[in-house]
């Protein structure tokens, strides 16, 4: 069995947001982590692999940079990684981004892709299954358990109040929520390895049956408008003297003011 | 085809075991807003089998028509038909905007539709305008108007963004539950009531569901609240839970909380607020020994009245509470509940 898995670069936002003297995101201070819902789709691939025997191949679309998220996806057990990386793929929307990564993928033979859900820098979870449209395969989102049985992956499907046992015939896309699975470590022997390991570099010559037109910043159909740092409500009143019984008569004038009670 | 021979404002009607959701009332008031600065009328998608009963309840949430999409393959949602059904309608009837609920199903549709209908899509929307792009003239560019600008926070919700679709269309958005206000029902309301079925096909996409398994859950739903008691880190136990919820019980509110208290399992995950949470707005807020970081106050932010009550007069949650005390909530709170014992029946 052959099983890709896709994985994002991203700025750790848990640990910490930095910003620069004039408030914007620094994101050159931030650590730059492997997305969390792609690890956990990657320490899937790696169970599934443990299993029934697969080969696992990372792919990430990003700068030269993000070959170290592939390298600590081969420490923890891939076994090949891509890196998708041009100037002409920049400042790419989901649809652009799903263009590019379809058309790396048609370059390789697969049963299975494995996305994570989403990533913590845009928290949109549209690549996966525009990935999975762009290559006319069934899609399973929000995956909490992934088996295989045969030809067929059978998923558990979350849903706010419920799930759903879905069983599909591969090759399909599933996309993977962090609650998944606890990823494994690196391994120091795997570490070593995959310091000299050759990892594949395709640009936008390699994608296939791609338009140009769909591809990079000019491609995307979403144009950013206006970005900025959040701009919070602003404070109100804040008592900071007052005894238990005060705090108490305070509260209770302000909701009569405001016609609560 | 051009730009401009698309029009109106759809919006998926999402059901569950025919029923609608609350996030189907909320993206009907928006559109109606929508629709007016265009000048232009709100169609309704309700997808399933045997729904057409529930066009009615549409129609007195503003839908001015309801295309009705109803078919066995559509019984149970999955990707495959439903992505189908709201591509056909897209292309038969060429809508200028399709918003779509940012919930477990419509993050799901919305990328597939997206992608087949070739536009793009903007997810997890908090605010949706009709404006200018660029917002402002910029020499040599064409500044298109009457275009959807949809706000989203990103990055935790540390920045926000605006986005516009000007070459594409429909202009498509997914819409975060709890934001947008649903209009009162105007009883009585008709909608033109439209059937379409673009025919079913079952091929590998048609996923099969082999089972369905329901969470049974006995708390309401937080995101209906009027009034929310929630809890942070400061509470200091699960047992201590109990005296938020007799303020709640005297003031007819629901106890919620933040992400610290369901890591430390206090309380469940679905009485979570904030960006890995539920978005509330209620007309008021108690936040009890919650600090107000950032995701936190990305899930509460837009409740009518804030009151806050902590004691560290360091905390984030001053910088967006409307009334605070500095204090200890153990002292405060049962006395809180005492008082309004007295003024409330």
């Amino acid at each position: 069995m052959k099983i890709v898995v896709c994985i994002k670069q991203v700025p750790d936002t848990k640990g910490g947001v930095k910003f620069n003297p004039d408030g914007t995101l620094d994101r050159g201070a931030m650590l730059a982590i492997m997305n969390p819902d792609d690890k956990a789709g990657l320490e899937a691939a790696l169970r599934l692999k443990d299993e029934y025997g697969a080969e696992v191949t990372v792919v990430t679309m990003g700068l030269p940079k993000a070959e170290e998220v592939l390298r600590e996806a081969m420490a923890m057990g891939a076994d090949k990684g891509i890196l998708v990386t041009d100037r002409v793929l920049g400042g790419a929307d989901t649809w652009a981004t799903s263009t590019t990564i379809a058309g790396a993928l048609r370059n390789i033979d697969y049963d299975l892709i494995i996305t994570g859900r989403q990533a913590i820098d845009g928290d949109t979870a549209q690549v996966g299954p525009q990935i999975s449209e762009h290559l006319d395969l069934p899609v399973i989102s929000y995956a909490k358990d992934i088996k295989i049985e045969g030809d067929y992956v059978i998923v558990q499907r979350q849903y706010d109040d419920r799930y759903h046992v879905l069983k599909a015939k591969m090759p399909c896309l599933v996309t993977a929520l962090s609650e998944l699975n606890e990823p494994r470590y690196m391994t120091p022997g795997g570490i070593f390895d995959a310091y000299d390991a050759d990892i594949t570099v395709w640009g936008r010559k390699d994608l296939k049956d791609v338009d140009d037109s769909n591809l990079g910043l000019a491609g995307s159909p979403t144009k950013i408008a206006k970005a900025s740092d959040k701009v919070r409500k602003g404070a109100g009143e804040v008592k900071t003297d007052l005894d238990a019984d005060g705090a108490v008569s305070y509260i209770m004038g302000k909701l009569k003011e405001k016609h609560v009670i | 085809m051009g730009l401009e021979e698309y029009k109106g404002v759809y919006v998926f009607a999402q059901q569950v075991d025919n029923e609608l959701s609350g996030i189907a009332f909320e993206l009907l008031g928006k559109a109606k807003e929508l629709a007016k600065d265009l000048n232009t009328d709100v169609t309704a998608m309700l997808l399933g089998s045997g729904i057409k009963g529930l066009a009615d309840q549409l129609a007195e949430y503003g839908a001015d028509k309801v295309i009705v999409v109803d078919d066995p393959e559509l019984k149970e949602y999955r990707t495959e038909p439903y992505a189908h059904a709201v591509s056909s309608v897209i292309n038969e009837y060429k809508p200028e905007i399709v918003l779509v609920g940012a919930t477990a199903i419509g993050r799901d549709l919305g990328p597939r539709v997206s992608a087949r209908v070739a536009t793009g899509l903007t997810a997890d929307c908090t605010v949706l305008e009709i404006g200018d792009f660029p917002l402002n003239p910029i020499p040599g560019q064409e500044q298109k108007h009457n275009q959807l600008l949809m706000t989203r926070p990103a990055f935790g919700g540390n920045t926000i963004a605006t986005i516009a679709c000007p070459d594409n269309r429909p202009q498509m958005a997914t819409v975060r539950p709890g934001v947008m206000q649903k209009i009162d029902p105007v009883q009585g309301a008709k909608a033109e009531v439209i059937e379409f079925n673009p025919g079913f096909t079952p091929d590998n996409k048609y996923v099969e569901i082999v089972e369905i398994v329901k969470e049974l859950s006995n708390t309401v739903d937080i995101m209906d609240a009027k009034i929310l008691v929630s809890g942070g880190r400061g509470v200091g136990s699960k047992e201590n839970f109990q005296i938020l919820q007799d303020l709640a019980d005297v003031i007819g509110g629901t106890v919620s909380c933040s992400r610290a208290v369901v890591d430390n399992g206090w309380m469940p995950k679905e009485l979570q607020v904030g960006q890995t949470g539920k978005t509330v707005r209620p007309n008021v807020y108690f936040a009890i020994g919650i600090s107000g970081a950032i995701q936190h106050a990305a899930g509460m932010e837009e409740s009518d009245i804030i009151v806050a009550i902590n004691k560290d007069e360091t905390a984030p949650i001053f910088d967006i509470a409307d009334y605070g005390v500095v204090g200890d909530l153990n002292k405060i709170v049962p006395k809180l509940t005492e008082e309004l014992k007295k003024v409330v029946k």
